[in-house]
């Protein structure tokens, strides 16, 4: 063993993960997914090309969904992350989570996390209403079982039950 | 009420979905180990040669690696080539990682470097300096088909071609209506969205376990065995979640043979995952060009049938999968005419992707059909059913069922065919182009010999074991129906162990062969389950079933009871309490038979329908809407088994509009190695996909009456989307997949 690479100085963060605050130190060119999945063992958040390309690995950092391989970790110093594992747990499933078992809008499960993810920071975005919108704002998760017609059902199917929370709270 | 609600038949939700929705499921990559070590693989820049020289000095140097593996110092393995042979391999030279300086194909591994992170091996695997010798090398189809051949040995459990029938030549050249035409089907990978990974876990004592992206845990135990000279006890491999097969998880794959050799070396845990690119050097549907000649009389009645196909295969292997056979048992003719051939090329063996064979052979058929009826000026459905046979023709075998009939029916049905007018480019909407086609779908209802074990306990829950896979196509879930109903319990009581190496013995899960194979299996252990508990119920002290047989009982709500009286009961419980002990144990195999097989042959069936919308001026095609009927015996789920219908027309949309690997051949590499550049269906890709499932009885397919459902959905559907193409642009495209660039150049 020689020694370290230069530029290879482990640089100290502080990140909010799932709502627990922790100090973690890294080399720079960590990613937040191997953060999450090698470092921090939150294997919940999928590596599929780590590239951005498939849209596995999509968190939510203070609530936008971003895909987490194309983040360095050191750039998330003093940010809220959200993965999956902090989405919804045991009998206290998010919506969204629920909507995907009724949908069966996954297969494998792989991307499912990402999905989740993804989809339930497109419904805050607010951007999509009709199928086809849902269908082109979640065109950045790749689900290769194919299980797209019921990812679409189940986002709807939350985007229903929302609006019709916020008739009630409006009325 | 003497009966539960049925759980066989019903829609029921994932019993694993909890697990995939929070994270909770764990894949290959993603088991713990202290110490771990990863590996990452270093692969050749060349097709073809041999490595002159590899320096690591580098690469060891680097901080964080514990030893880089290159065929100079690779530990000693089996010395005979068929102990790296497989359950399902082709016959050939099985490759072999790291095993000499000869590189076969580019993207072969060639080293692997172990670090104490990941990061840190992907960092020294780029300081790995190689000097090859090239040699001349072949990656083009196109060329080397000249040189294809007949495979001199055929792959236990895919049938060679029938011998030819009748003189379809001469009756092609005297029929009044025919057509003959060449069709081409790109390469494709699997992209399964689980990259291949391995984490052997190092037990001590030369024991390890094995966490391997695999679709037949035993399969990869055996390998595992047979070349590391291991005792399979030492071995064990488990595969609780698969993120995604689709055939290449079905033979070991080098990641699994790189980690084992490491975590053996280095008495210590190790982790191989490969990355995106990397997938492209394994595995691959293989590239296959077809060429089909149909004749006909002129009521449009079949006379000859000549299909002969080339495909891509390795220079050490003969891979080779049912593409034409399709041709000489869908339709009635008298002169059929049907070849195989290979041809070699410098790449990694092809294997089995989704439906194997099927998909390109009858990509070819259906499309020639479908310009047979328009040479014939018959609507393709009819044209199918002047056609229709009730048995299969290569072998004379009746069909253990077949409604093929109604699936064109309620298909057309569903679909609104009656509306359709024949006339190429007929409809238009605004700036689109709309055109509708249909094709049939054919594929082996296979049941192979497997077995379960089912363990009923003192708290009235049922467990049931198999070591059969879930690749995400809802095994965990059918086997909890199944076990749910035989002995009359709520699901939540049932729970269903899969993909261990040490349960119950499994074939590899492929083939569409899973529900009704492992699910005949698990029926066999709970009836067994049912008549251990019948016998205990009738011992105890005032049984009302004293004089009660087999057939006067029921198991409901977690009791027996009498179904003419049903008030009188026991509780299952409570038949075993009263026996003394904690527990109710079988385990039962299942089997195809010797005669049925013989005497009966056993298919799935589907009629696929198609819309596609085309943009007149710029050749983009959508794919607005698929109707696939399929009749596929009993649906235990009809929930899980239209998913798994919806992502065979995924895949079929792939097939037909996506999916290519592309290689440059001046350098005999893969260029698009990405999910950037290998297109395969995103979202907004795909519209409506309406399932609907004939009735089909079939009681001799498998004991449970399933002919499963893996793989019907994605054949046919390319066909069905270049007739719709035809239709609305009177393009006949040939070549899948159908880019605009095809479209726009026609």
């Amino acid at each position: 063993m020689s020694q370290a690479r230069p530029g290879s100085a482990e640089i100290p963060i502080q990140i909010t993960i799932n709502g627990e605050r922790r100090c973690v130190e890294l080399q720079p060119w960590t990613t937040l997914l191997d953060l999450l999945r090698h470092d921090l063992a939150l294997t919940g958040t999928k590596k599929g090309c780590d590239h951005g390309q498939c849209g596995a690995c999509t968190v939510l950092i203070d609530g936008r969904r971003i895909n987490s391989c194309l983040q360095l970790a050191v750039m998330q110093d003093g940010k809220a992350i959200t993965t999956i594992e902090g989405i919804g747990q045991g009998s206290h499933l998010h919506p969204l989570q629920q909507a995907f078992i009724e949908r069966d809008a996954f297969q494998c499960g792989y991307c499912t996390p990402g999905q989740i993810c993804s989809g339930i920071a497109l419904i805050e975005e607010g951007n999509a209403v009709t199928r086809d919108e849902i269908r082109e704002l979640m065109s950045g998760n790749i689900c290769r079982c194919g299980a797209y017609p019921n990812i679409v059902d189940a986002i709807q199917d939350v985007l229903v039950q929302r609006s019709g929370v916020i008739r009630e709270a409006a009325e | 009420m003497l009966k539960n609600d049925p759980h066989i038949g019903s829609p029921r939700n994932r019993v694993d979905g909890p697990a995939k929705v929070t994270g909770a499921a764990t894949y290959a990559a993603e088991f713990a180990a202290t110490d771990l070590g990863h590996g990452y693989i270093v692969e050749s820049a060349i097709a073809r040669g041999l490595i002159r020289s590899i320096n690591v000095a580098a690469a060891e140097a680097a901080p964080g690696v514990i030893k880089v593996f290159t065929h100079e110092n690779r530990p000693q393995t089996a010395w005979f080539t068929y102990k790296y042979r497989d359950q399902v391999g082709p016959p050939g030279s099985p490759f072999r990682p790291l095993y000499s300086e000869e590189i076969q194909y580019s993207g072969q591994p060639i080293a692997l470097v172990v670090a104490t992170s990941f990061d840190a091996a992907r960092d020294a695997a780029a300081l790995v300096i190689v000097e090859y010798a090239e040699k001349p090398h072949l990656t083009d189809l196109s060329i080397a088909r000249k040189d294809a051949y007949k495979p001199p040995k055929k792959r236990l459990g895919i049938a060679p071609p029938p011998d030819p029938r009748g003189d379809a030549v001469k009756a092609f050249s005297e029929a009044p209506v025919s057509v003959s035409a060449e069709y081409a089907i790109a390469p494709e990978h699997h992209n399964p969205m689980e990259p291949h990974a391995t984490t052997v876990i190092w037990e001590g004592d030369g024991k390890i376990t094995v966490h391997d992206k695999t679709q037949g845990v035993q399969n990869s135990q055996a390998y595992v065995a047979s070349v590391f000279g291991l005792s399979s006890d030492n071995v064990r491999v488990v595969a609780p979640y698969v993120g995604g097969g689709f055939g290449s998880g079905l033979r070991p794959q080098h990641q699994l043979f790189l980690a084992v050799m490491a975590s053996l070396a280095l008495e210590r845990s190790v982790r191989v995952e490969l990355t995106r690119q990397q997938m492209f050097g394994h595995v691959h549907r293989p590239e296959t060009i077809n060429a089909v000649a149909l004749g006909a009389d002129a009521d449009g009645k079949l006379v000859s049938i000549q299909h002969h196909a080339v495909a891509a295969t390795s220079q050490f292997e003969d891979h080779q999968e049912n593409v034409v056979n399709w041709s000489g048992m869908l339709y009635h003719a008298p002169n059929v005419d049907l070849r195989y051939e290979l041809a070699k090329l410098d790449i990694y063996s092809p294997g089995d992707m989704r439906a194997p064979g099927a998909p390109l052979g009858l990509f070819a058929l259906e499309s020639a059909m479908d310009e047979l009826a328009i040479a014939a000026k018959i609507d393709p459905i009819e044209l199918r059913l002047r056609n229709y046979t009730d048995h299969d023709e290569n072998d004379g075998k009746v069909f253990t069922s077949k409604e093929l009939r109604a699936c064109y029916r309620e298909g057309a049905e569903r679909f609104g065919w009656n509306k359709r007018n024949a006339r190429p480019c007929s409809m238009r909407d605004g700036r689109e182009l709309i055109g509708w086609g249909m094709a049939s779908g054919v594929w082996e209802a296979g049941m192979m010999k497997t077995a379960a074990r089912g363990v009923f306990t003192a708290d009235g829950r049922l467990e049931l074991s198999c070591a059969t896979s879930d690749i995400g196509t809802g095994t965990y879930t059918i086997l909890s129906q199944i076990g749910a109903e035989t002995l009359g319990l709520e699901m939540e009581q049932v729970t269903v162990k899969l993909a261990d190496s040490t349960l119950p013995a499994s074939p590899v899960q492929g083939g569409s062969w899973t529900a009704a194979s492992a699910g005949s299996a698990v029926m066999a252990a709970c009836q067994d389950l049912q008549a251990q508990l019948f016998k205990l119920a009738r011992k105890i002290d005032g049984s009302p079933f004293a004089d009660a047989s087999d057939d006067d009982i029921a198991f409901v709500n977690g009791r027996i009871l009498l179904r003419t009286n049903p008030a009188k009961s026991v509780l299952l419980a409570e038949a075993l309490a009263a026996s003394g002990e904690e527990k109710l144990e079988a385990e039962k195999s299942a089997s195809p038979g010797l005669i049925g097989p013989m005497r009966y042959a056993a298919y799935t069936h589907s009629a696929v329908f198609a819309e596609v919308r085309i943009d007149a001026e710029l050749g983009q095609i959508r794919v607005t809407r698929i109707v696939n009927a399929v009749a596929a015996g009993r649906i235990l789920n009809p929930k899980t088994a239209r998913s798994q219908i919806i992502g065979g027309v995924v895949w079929g949309i792939g097939m037909a509009l996506h999916e290519e690997t592309l290689t440059d051949h001046r350098l005999g590499r893969i260029m698009n190695h990405s999910l950037a550049e290998y297109h395969v269906p995103a979202n907004a890709d795909i519209y409506d996909i309406d399932v609907v499932f004939v009735e089909e009885h079939d009681d001799k397919a498998s004991p449970i009456g399933v002919k499963g459902l893996g793989e019907i959905g994605i054949v046919g559907t390319a066909a069905a989307i270049a007739n719709a193409i035809h239709h609305a642009t009177g393009k006949r495209l040939r070549s899948l997949p159908i880019t605009l660039d095809k479209l726009l150049a026609a």
